[in-house]
């Protein structure tokens, strides 16, 4: 009797947690269906099925454009701190030279930085670069983040492969450079796409630097368009045009943190365990 | 003259001494043979001669030429790992040719070397595959191979058997041993903690202990004239009875060593007697535990099928020319 | 945002020694350079983009952060700044009637009053999203059946943008037409319409709501990755021996846990103590939930109150480092005793 009464509560919480974490993004879905008054009801269900705000949205250049933007930085992001990284963490994994702890403390210590504390600093140095209001700004910033962040994961990685594959290859005759770019880079590729994906997320979704580096419209990336959204007048908040919006640069970020669910987990607790 | 040739090396990690003085002279095409319980420095000191660590102090020679600087590659050695640590990304081929890529040598030699080297061991029909599509034996047959390939004149291998099981050991040993023969004046030098490795391959046996060497000599010296307690006790199964006490004081030392199959059973005056606790068979020879009233049973060898039973009284005597006398230092006194 | 949450790295010497001996040699220049000089200088190189990257980005802007903070430099003319020391921060000028006027940020009421927001909420959320994390992580530590899914499920709120979780909240905390309102009111909870954002009574409550709802996941995920260190014997033994469950968790299992959780904890706080995006865009303009980081941003850039501002980020950033620096204190203590 108490087993079934056990099994029941175990299902309920599950499902009250399955429910808190899923519904508002279930919501946003229904929402960007209904137009006009219908938005104005609340539902729990779908009641129809109109693409309106979606094509909205997505006719307006304005948005289009902003995806296109925050891919590009994004990625240029991603690529630019894997590609330094690499290296870096080989180093820091795989070399006993003095002062490692303190430089990969001090790495760490960067990526916690408040953003704010080098804005005033970044702000003077995207104008005498004459990046201000251009992608670069963007992807010049972002790698405050992304690019500790990538060493440290990827660190965690190198430090894991077995010592003798590398003096095998040391005995053969390998540099360290021979040894991190033919040895260990191709056994590194599902971590490299593991941080790499994190990485994209983080600078997908950056905000603060998005919305001071730019001021027109046409260079805006994502996040920035979505807070910045507003209808025909000032008074009136286009709700429908802003979750269908959501669920577009939503969607795609769902499914691929689903498909690489085991690998985001493990990349997220790196460490953070074991140490 | 001597082929590797260590000064005085040692080898500290931070305060930690773990390498304390060596000197050893290894000639050319020599099988050496590093042996001793685990923690007694000999990886590590393979590791030194390989150029893999730093050496802290003292002199490492190759052909009479210092060698303190060189990187391994730089220092004519191939070594054989304990994991075989085979590059798991690439082919069988290309595993034994990256060394040579490196080294820049021209296609022709590559594949030649590799070939050459895949039929001495039989890896002709495996070059294309990868190393997680081998057996276990067949990757170390390939790590072999790898190493064979780079043409070295010093060939280290680190406990490489120590992954195989039983039988697969006995028959890589029988190749390693075949391999040695092949490679003339290649000089080997092989680290291993078990002494039935020790005592079938080496040329000479070096033991160590506590990153000092106990003796350096050949198997049969090794067995036969331990210099000290630490030898006798650790060459040779069963292990020696080793006798302390009233039992040494009898034949004038600290400590009486005698091997398994040195005693005469129920001789006309036995030296002890005692009851058979405890019988191993081992086919060809049987093994018998007998309490004569020590801290050990003493373990007898008799060589034709079992003629006890547990439970029997036995007596027993050393022979002669076969009793290890070992001095209040434990060493040998000759 | 990203964050490693790696804590310290502890030197590693446990085992066979490690290939690298962080020795250098004496250099012997006519042999040239050993396995570890040569190693030890590929790392120099190798480290060399990081360094020249993260001093250039991140090193560089904070002392220039730092200096505008000491000067009077307006946004329109950046260059044009002159050094006026502790004037953001501080200054007192005395009245010929005697009164002394105070000015700078150290008495600015919308200073403290955000200082006072950021850590209220700092504390709030980084507690909540502790205990929820660490009761979803035991559920999800249990063996039932849709465990993956769960899993997955709990997955979607730290996928979605915060931007976009700001929205899609807003849009259900409205005021109006919001469906938790609507809820509320259908369960009878509450029997008048709430303005969760608009109202200063609750925009506290509306941040907290979605950051934790955020956040949680991360936590639990945490949580959930040191639980599964702890080997399943332990708890059958505690089983058998009779031990009650919630014993069980407070002796056995929290202290165990303890280390990852500290790392989560300190990792989500740095995070919390900096928050701009969720406030700027759940509830513009409100005196109840405007952070350190939002009031700084908008005297920098919108306010023209740019050396004001850069003293306001100087303060928060101090405020990190110091916390930074107690943890990693701690940390080496806790260390040195042998603890882990």
């Amino acid at each position: 009797m108490t087993g079934i009464l056990r099994t029941c509560a175990l299902y309920l919480a599950v499902i009250m947690v399955v429910c808190a974490a899923a519904f508002p993004f279930y919501y946003a879905v229904i929402t960007s269906f209904k137009s006009g008054t219908g938005l104005f009801e609340v539902d729990y269900f779908p009641v129809r099925l109109d693409w309106k705000n979606y094509a909205s949205v997505l006719s307006g250049r304005g948005f289009t454009r902003s995806i296109a933007n925050s891919v590009l930085i994004a990625s240029t992001t991603v690529a630019f701190s894997l590609f330094i990284a690499v290296t870096a963490s080989f180093a820091l994994a795989r070399v006993n030279f003095k002062g490692r702890s303190l430089l990969l403390v001090t790495i760490l210590m960067v990526s916690m930085f408040p953003q704010i504390a080098v804005l005033a600093g970044l702000f003077e140095l995207v104008r005498f670069l004459g990046i201000y209001n251009t992608p670069w700004a963007m992807i010049l910033s972002y790698t405050i983040f992304t690019l500790p962040f990538t060493i440290w994961v990827l660190t965690t990685f190198m430090r894991d492969l077995p010592k003798e594959l590398e003096e095998a290859a040391i005995v053969d005759g390998a540099t360290p450079w021979v040894v991190v770019t033919k040895i260990f880079l191709p056994l590194m590729w599902p971590a490299l796409v593991t941080t790499g994906l994190l990485a994209f997320i983080g600078a997908w979704n950056e905000f603060l630097f998005a919305l001071t580096f730019t001021v027109s419209e046409t260079q805006r990336t994502v996040p920035v368009a979505i807070a910045l959204i507003s209808g025909s007048s000032p008074q009136e908040i286009p709700w429908g045009a802003i979750m269908a919006a959501s669920v577009i640069v939503t969607t795609p970020l769902i499914i691929l943190v689903l498909i690489f669910q085991r690998k985001i987990v493990s990349g997220l607790t790196a460490g953070g365990v074991k140490g | 003259m001597s082929h590797v040739n260590l000064k005085n090396i040692r080898k500290n990690f931070g305060a930690v001494n773990v390498i304390k003085g060596i000197d050893l002279e290894i000639a050319k095409g020599e099988f050496m043979v590093f042996v001793g319980p685990s923690g007694c420095g000999k990886s590590t000191l393979l590791r030194l001669i390989a150029g893999l660590e730093d050496i802290s102090d003292g002199e490492l020679c190759f052909d009479g030429a210092r060698v303190n600087e060189k990187v391994p590659s730089a220092r004519g050695i191939s070594m054989v790992f304990q994991s075989y640590a085979l590059y798991p990304h690439m082919k069988v081929y290309d595993n034994m040719a990256f060394g040579l890529k490196l080294a820049k040598s021209s296609t022709e030699t590559i594949e030649e070397r590799v070939l050459a080297a895949a039929k001495m061991l039989e890896l002709d029909q495996l070059l294309d595959r990868l190393p997680r599509e081998l057996s276990g034996g067949q990757r170390q047959r390939v790590a072999i191979g790898r190493a064979i390939v780079r043409n070295p004149s010093v060939f280290l291998f680190d406990e490489p058997l120590s992954n195989l099981d039983a039988a697969l050991r006995s028959s890589t040993r029988l190749e390693i041993a075949k391999l040695h023969q092949d490679l003339s004046g290649v000089t080997m030098i092989y680290v291993t903690h078990d002494q039935i490795e020790a005592m079938t391959l080496a040329d000479r046996i070096c033991v160590l202990r506590d990153g000092q060497i106990e003796q350096v000599g050949t198997p049969s010296e090794i067995y036969d004239r331990p210099k000290s307690v630490f030898v006798a006790g650790f060459i040779g199964s069963p292990k020696m009875n080793l006798l302390r006490g009233d039992a040494a004081q009898r034949f004038g030392c600290a400590t009486v060593g005698i091997r398994a199959e040195h005693f005469d059973v129920n001789p006309d005056e036995p030296t002890w007697s005692g009851l058979v606790k405890f019988i191993e068979n081992l086919g060809s020879d049987t093994y018998l535990f007998v309490d004569v009233g020590l801290n050990d049973p003493l373990v007898v060898r008799q060589s034709q099928g079992a003629r006890f039973a547990v439970g029997d009284m036995v007596g027993l005597a050393p022979s002669e020319p076969h009793i290890y006398r070992f001095g209040p230092d434990d060493r040998l006194i000759t | 945002m990203l964050r490693p949450t790696m804590p310290v790295p502890r030197p590693r010497f446990d085992g066979p020694p490690v290939l690298a001996t962080g020795k250098f040699m004496p250099s012997r220049q006519p042999y040239g350079p050993t396995l570890q000089q040569q190693r030890n200088r590929s790392a120099m190189w190798f480290l060399l983009p990081t360094f020249v990257a993260l001093s250039g980005i991140a090193g560089w802007p904070l002392l220039r952060t730092i200096y505008f903070s000491f000067t009077d430099t307006s946004l329109t003319s950046i260059y044009d700044g002159e050094w006026i020391g502790f004037a953001n921060y501080l200054t007192w000028r005395e009245l010929p009637s005697g009164r002394v006027i105070y000015r700078g940020t150290l008495v600015d009421p919308v200073w403290w009053n955000a200082v006072w927001n950021t850590l209220r909420f700092s504390v709030i959320s980084v507690s909540v999203e502790a205990v929820l994390g660490m009761m979803i992580a035991l559920l999800l530590n249990m063996q039932f059946r849709g465990r993956g899914v769960v899993r997955a499920a709990i997955l979607i709120p730290w996928a979605i943008p915060t931007i976009v979780s700001a929205q899609i909240w807003s849009w259900m905390l409205n005021d109006q037409f919001g469906v938790i309102n609507h809820a509320l009111i259908g369960l009878g909870i509450i029997d008048h319409k709430i303005a969760w954002t608009a109202s200063a009574d609750t925009a506290m409550v509306a941040v907290l709501i979605v950051d934790i709802w955020k956040t949680t996941p991360f936590m639990a995920l945490l949580c959930l990755a040191g639980l599964q260190m702890i080997p399943r014997d332990m708890y059958e033994a505690a089983r058998v021996d009779g031990i009650h469950p919630v014993r069980v968790f407070f002796r056995v299992t929290l202290p165990l846990v303890r280390p990852a959780l500290m790392v989560a904890i300190i990792f989500r706080m740095l995070d919390a103590l900096r928050i701009y995006d969720l406030v700027y865009v759940l509830t513009p303009n409100s005196r109840a939930t405007q952070t350190m980081s939002v009031i700084a941003r908008e005297n920098l850039i919108e306010f023209d109150k740019f050396a004001y501002g850069a003293a306001q980020s100087t303060l928060l950033f101090a405020i990190i480092a110091v916390i930074v620096s107690l943890y990693i204190w701690i940390a080496r203590v806790n260390l040195a005793d042998g603890g882990r």
